[in-house]
């Protein structure tokens, strides 16, 4: 790969000067802010959904902390509301706020102009994409209005309990939670092909796959296994509604309910779990996968240095996205499926550690010897380095099936999954959001606000979920409404449990700051131009901050060299932009 | 400064919690003690890489943080060094997979003379079965479930008449005899989980799943439902108890055997189909 090394880039690809003729250019202020076809406004659009729902999900873990952390003091909390509470929290977090966010909303946004398109390939799609992911929000929330209110079977809906009795929201809230996941899927698929098919074949001269920036290569590949993974989900939920609504038995044994036998039989309750997680395996890399992209990029805009071993770090990605589908069963060690997967499943897992920390000292490599600018998109890169390395060694635990025996179902399993893929990638939205509202809005958002949030959000999440791997290890179970009497627990672990939750409340109340600064700045931020960060990639080489419509005016961008050249000897600015023609950068 | 100072307390505040914090483990009571050692071994790897990428990014922020005139290095790639990286890696996950393997492989091999034990789960009730003077269990499916036979323990098969039936009680085990349970449910997903024993299992409807230990300790131990199984999983709660021999014969005889359950049951339904005739 010749991009690496600076000088042989000498060919020098004729202007490329393309009429913007197939854009459906908004005619009216309904075109333009509502139904709109641009990718950048269908960005903002899912953007602020996802982050208003996030906002509900926030409000239920404050509700369930308030349960755990001081259990009967807060009446109004009965157990069916706490299942609810802990359903409807992880189902928004992880599909509706996390997958939405980094693949519609960052997704959108990014891809066209990193990769130098115009839009999207299917605008008029991308936009019905957005349309529906609406619906299925709108569909969700309306769950909360039931007169039972939405359902409690836990976010991984395992039958033959979401669909009994024994289970809040059994007679619409399960259905609802269905139909809105179907829904989304769909609206997903469309969003997805756009996003695989622009990268393919929307890219403008010169920028070969090997010179994309990490942000599209990974949410490239999350694209990809989204594609390929949610339709496992969609047939169990399908399946599942038909167990649910036509007496089918495709996840229903025989069995007896509250004493009352049943007409369901011959259906297996584990066939759900495979595809939930045939599913919700790759799920985890689709959050992670386009986290760890944008923060590749990040760190190295940030530290003014190339991200150490490029190709490294696109084979990385290439790889662990293969290898997320063929681990799923680790969640089921102790489902009682035949327990001679533990071998396959456990040593698949394993393996996905070695490519995972490939990435991880690429990160920290690629501070050694930089040039290391504190701002704030490098705090929570740094802060996303902590959590995820946290997180992802106490996969190991979990991945390793005879430790997993005592550990599963515990707080413990609560405690590694949002560190590794709720604070983790949400520390890299912050910083993605705080690197490229300049952008998107023309303005900075304001940094001792940001400073703030920043040490609330990271040290506070810390002290949340850190403790919390103890709180399981002591064996205490995840999804109890309350510990109640168990002699093995000691009273200093309410003491503990009380502790995490005013945390709990302190990083959410945080987030008003950020909230409040995305509001301000967009008035009163500093004005910033059109490249304030002198990054190299072609998103802050646009005429225009924020881009119009049609990102490029006239002429496409021409792509010379990788999208790290950051500090390379002898040039006189510390970066080269990727579409700086060779005669440019020796003249400067 | 400040801040990888702060980076560098996180890691070693980790350190110190887990060292110092009083929040551990409970006492273990059975011979999954070889399950106790791989975490200890996977505490130790973990936490030295921890350690080890968080103290040098902490490193790495004080001694290349921004100064005037700086400039950062330009090295793209360093494939020795990444192979290093790569092969030290790979060995300490064989160090952990290992080990975590080693153990699996006896935690699905259940030793021969191990006494069979159903568990019955239930929303949100445990239940027990115990073979009788036969050593053996008889069939049951939930097919068989009435209001007398709550089990569904199968009536026809000679087996299972002198099995000891345990409904809303606690379990008596003897201590250092290997058990190997039987794991029943009749509705719902459920997991039979007594933390002292570290093991677990999925209780599915339809499908009997196992797992086995031996108690090492005698003692009043939760049994707590591991798996969400509706509103009342945290209130799903039973005891074991883990006995001398002798008590645990002791506790046997007083027991009911299945066959003493329907006897029990049919005369109870004569009385009711009595009582009328008589007036």
């Amino acid at each position: 790969m010749a991009d690496v090394v600076l000088g042989k880039e000498e060919y020098v690809p004729p202007p490329a000067e393309v009429e913007d003729v197939e854009l459906a250019h908004p005619h009216s202020w309904w075109t333009r802010y509502v139904f709109c076809q641009d990718a950048k406004v269908i960005a903002i659009q899912y953007s602020l959904t996802a982050i208003a729902i996030g906002l509900v999900a926030l409000v239920l873990s404050w509700l369930m902390r308030l349960q755990l952390g001081f259990p009967g003091v807060f009446s109004f909390i009965d157990p069916s509301q706490y299942l609810q509470y802990i359903t409807m929290h992880g189902m928004i977090m992880v599909v509706y706020l996390l997958t939405a966010l980094f693949l519609g909303g960052f997704g959108n946004y990014m891809i066209p102009l990193m990769v130098g398109a115009r839009d999207m390939v299917f605008p008029f799609v991308n936009m019905l994409s957005y349309w529906i992911y609406l619906l299925a929000v709108l569909v969700l929330v309306a769950s909360f209005f039931l007169p039972e209110g939405p359902t409690g079977a836990g976010w991984t809906l395992y039958p033959p309990q979401a669909i009994l009795t024994g289970t809040p929201g059994q007679s619409a809230g399960i259905i609802l939670m269905l139909a809105s996941l179907a829904l989304f899927i769909i609206g997903f698929t469309m969003g997805g092909l756009n996003y695989v098919v622009t990268v393919l074949q929307g890219r403008c001269r010169g920028m070969t796959l090997m010179r994309m920036p990490l942000t599209v290569w990974g949410i490239f590949t999350a694209t990809v296994l989204a594609l390929l993974a949610f339709p496992a989900l969609f047939v169990g939920a399908v399946m599942l509604l038909l167990d649910r609504l036509l007496g089918t038995s495709f996840f229903m044994p025989t069995l007896v309910s509250m004493g009352e036998p049943l007409k369901y039989h011959g259906g297996s309750p584990i066939l759900f779990q495979h595809l939930f997680w045939f599913f919700g395996h790759p799920e985890v890399y689709i959050v992670a996968l386009p986290a760890f992209g944008i923060v590749s990029d990040l760190i190295a805009t940030h530290a003014r240095k190339n991200i150490f071993g490029y190709r490294m770090m696109v084979w990385a990605i290439v790889i662990i996205g293969a290898l997320s589908f063929i681990v799923w069963a680790h969640h089921m060690y102790v489902s009682g499926m035949n327990p001679f997967f533990g071998y396959f499943f456990a040593t698949t897992t394993l393996i996905i550690a070695v490519p995972t920390a490939i990435k991880v000292y690429n990160w920290v490599l690629t501070l050694w010897h930089g040039n290391i600018h504190l701002t704030l998109p490098m705090l929570f890169a740094l802060a996303f380095i902590v959590t995820f390395v946290n997180g992802g060694l106490t996969g190991l635990f979990l991945g390793n099936v005879s430790v997993d025996v005592p550990l599963s179902d515990t707080m413990f399993v609560v405690a590694h999954f949002h560190m590794v893929m709720g604070v983790a990638p949400i520390m890299v939205i912050f910083g993605a959001i705080y690197h490229w509202y300049p952008k998107i809005t023309g303005r900075m958002l304001n940094e001792g606000l940001g400073k703030i949030h920043f040490w609330i959000s990271f040290l506070g999440a810390y002290a949340i979920f850190f403790p919390m791997h103890y709180v399981g290890l002591m064996g205490i179970p995840r999804r109890y409404y309350d510990i109640g009497d168990m002699a093995f627990v000691p009273s200093s672990a309410h003491d503990l449990n009380a502790f995490i939750s005013i945390m709990a409340l302190i990083v959410g109340a945080a987030q008003v700051i950020f909230l409040f600064n995305l509001a301000w700045s967009l008035r009163y931020g500093k004005k910033a131009d059109g490249n304030p960060w002198r990054a190299t990639t072609l998103e802050w080489q646009t005429p225009e901050t924020p881009p119009g419509h049609g990102n490029w005016g006239k002429e496409l961008p021409v792509v010379y060299r990788w999208a790290y050249d950051y500090s390379v000897p002898g040039a006189k600015e510390d970066f080269i932009p990727q579409n700086m023609p060779p005669a440019a950068v020796r003249a400067a | 400064m400040g801040v990888a100072l702060v980076f560098i307390l996180v890691a070693v505040g980790s350190v110190l919690f887990h060292v110092f914090s009083p929040w551990w483990w409970t006492p273990i009571a059975s011979n999954w003690g070889s399950i106790d050692n791989t975490i200890i071994i996977t505490f130790w790897i973990t936490g030295i890489a921890f350690v080890g990428v968080v103290g040098f990014m902490g490193y790495c922020i004080f001694r290349f943080r921004h100064r005037k005139d700086a400039r950062a290095d330009y090295e793209p790639e360093n494939k020795k060094l990444e192979g290093w990286l790569t092969i030290g890696t790979a060995l300490g996950v064989a160090a952990l997979l290992a080990p975590g393997l080693y153990v699996w492989h006896k935690y699905i091999d259940v030793p021969k003379d191990a006494t069979d034990v159903e568990v019955i789960g239930q929303q949100w009730q445990w239940s027990y079965r115990l073979p009788g003077k036969d050593g053996k269990l008889g069939k049951a499916d939930a097919e068989n479930i009435t209001s007398d036979n709550p089990l569904g323990v199968d009536p026809n098969d000679p087996a299972g008449q002198d099995d000891i039936i345990i409904e809303g009680d606690d379990l008596h085990l003897p201590i250092g005899k290997p058990v190997k349970v039987l794991l029943r449910s009749i509705d719902v997903l459920h997991d039979f989980y007594v933390p002292e024993f570290r093991a677990k299992m999925d209780m599915i409807p339809g499908v009997v799943t196992y797992y086995w230990f031996t108690p090492t300790r005698t003692g009043t131990y939760d049994v707590l439902c591991a798996e969400l199984c509706g509103v009342g999983h945290s209130q799903m709660r039973s005891r074991v108890i883990v006995e001398e021999q002798d008590k645990n014969q002791a506790w046997l005889k007083s027991q009911q055997t299945f066959a003493q359950t329907q006897a029990s049951a049919r005369s109870r339904t004569a009385a009711a189909a009595d009582t009328p005739s008589r007036n």
